[in-house]
């Protein structure tokens, strides 16, 4: 296996030279930067009056009961709905911005030649941030392999990549607190940096479909896109066309779930099922999880519903992390470039990492 | 000189839309052009391409890991034409 980089990054800039392209991208930038701005304060206003709206149209307009089950249900459902989205929209916008920093290429040349704890690491949280489509999961994984970086570490990027997502992330923080993101965005990393080291301990390189190991090793295209700040707004503005435009009716399905557990599910109803005295609440979340796939948007009004039903904190985020970070779609398409017992070893060491978080987090708090 | 253009995707939705992109540039110019899809993912290494989809003009890697849009992608058919 060949090792040392093969990418050198020779940014391109913007011609300075010329008045006309210049003048008229700073126009542009200016014209986005103030849209942007104003579309920031519209939000602020529009997602602080969001619980008052809520109260008043099902309380005020429609005369619901505060008390009866419907009223309760809608408005859960008329608070939670455009919140949601709303988040969602200014976080992948952010994060589309984050993300027009990093190309597979500069992390593939971070990662290519260093030494594997330190590479689970950079992987894991490169992983976080690298825009990643998953049907790139073949392309990348032999981009990386074949030009020295260590099976261990590709896979704590293949691992914190689905699971860290900032869909996720954001519900998680506009829904539970920034306790709680943090909570799942640390152990997220965990998992994927010790997980990933595990499989490189286990030397199962044999496992690889040998032809990976035959295909040589690309130079990259050399050229690399310095973008300017315009276009980096546009990719932002892309990412939330393209994601909130994909995920939006899982979104609504998911707090209308939501909205029917909060409303009609009896107190602490969970808490015999999903509850930290049932020791086996957590294995049995991460088996429904695992072969289960969500996107993350749809999966968290049902977690936020099963914890405000007394289902333990331990097992509802062993639940979540199983649906989103383990994907059968994910699987099948690696099947195309590992054999099945580097598969099951996959899927098996990240399961038993989810299911520590699982029962620490059912332990401490 | 003919175009040639080359989507390389696994064939998911990305991919499916970055070919569907390409057509309407291509359509809007009326160059003459090919357009294929490239599945085959040794054929998608063989283009030292990382990131899916991915769209390359006559040999050279013009995006990868984005869906640019038909616009964009007339541009380059128009700088690439010209050379």
């Amino acid at each position: 296996m060949k090792s040392g980089f093969c990418c050198e990054i020779k940014p391109v800039s913007p011609k300075k030279t010329d008045p006309e392209l210049f003048s008229s991208l700073s126009w542009n930038t200016v014209f986005k930067t103030f849209f942007a701005f104003v579309g920031l304060l519209a939000w602020w206003e529009i997602y602080h009056n969001l619980e008052r709206f809520a109260d008043w149209f099902t309380f005020s307009l429609f005369h619901l009961s505060r008390t009866a089950h419907l009223g309760s249900a809608v408005q859960f459902f008329v608070f939670e709905g455009p919140k949601v989205l709303m988040l969602l929209v200014l976080v992948v916008f952010g994060v589309g911005i984050v993300r027009s920093f990093f190309t597979p290429e500069r992390t593939r040349s971070v990662l290519a030649g260093k030494p594997e704890s330190i590479g689970n690491v950079l992987a894991a949280l490169l992983g976080v941030v690298t825009p990643f489509c998953s049907c790139s999961a073949v392309p990348l994984f032999i981009g990386f392999v074949t030009t020295g970086v260590p099976l261990g570490v590709t896979f704590s990027f293949l691992i914190a990549a689905p699971m860290i997502n900032e869909v996720a992330l954001v519900l998680l923080l506009g829904m539970f607190g920034w306790r709680i993101a943090a909570i799942y965005a640390g152990t997220g990393l965990l998992i994927a940096m010790i997980a990933g080291w595990t499989i490189g301990r286990l030397q199962m390189e044999s496992y690889v479909e040998p032809w990976v190991y035959e295909t040589t090793p690309g130079e990259c295209s050399s050229k690399e896109q310095s973008l300017v700040w315009a276009q980096r707004i546009r990719f932002g503005v892309e990412a939330v066309g393209d994601i909130v435009g994909k995920v939006w009716p899982y979104v609504i399905a998911g707090i209308a779930v939501g909205a029917g557990i909060h409303g009609y599910v009896p107190e602490n109803f969970m808490a015999h099922i999903m509850g930290k005295s049932a020791w086996w609440s957590v294995p049995l979340a991460v088996l429904i999880g695992v072969p289960m796939y969500s996107n993350a948007a749809g999966i968290i009004p049902v977690v936020q519903a099963l914890l405000g039903k007394g289902a333990a904190l331990g097992t509802v985020l062993a639940f979540m992390m199983s649906v989103i970070g383990l994907s059968l779609p994910e699987m099948i398409i690696l099947r195309r470039v590992l054999r099945l017992q580097l598969i099951a070893a996959f899927v098996g060491v990240v399961t038993v990492g989810i299911l520590l978080v699982g029962y620490l987090f059912n332990l401490i708090m | 000189m003919k175009l040639d253009i080359k989507v390389f995707g696994s064939g998911c939705a990305n991919c499916k839309r970055l070919y569907g992109e390409a057509e309407k540039a291509v359509a809007q110019l009326s160059i003459p052009a090919t357009l294929t899809k490239v599945e085959d993912i040794k054929e998608i290494m063989a283009n030292k391409i990382l990131a899916t989809p991915a769209l390359v003009i006559n040999g050279e890697v013009k995006s990868a890991g984005r869906i640019p849009n038909a616009a964009e992608i007339a541009a380059w058919l128009v700088t690439v034409d010209a050379k």
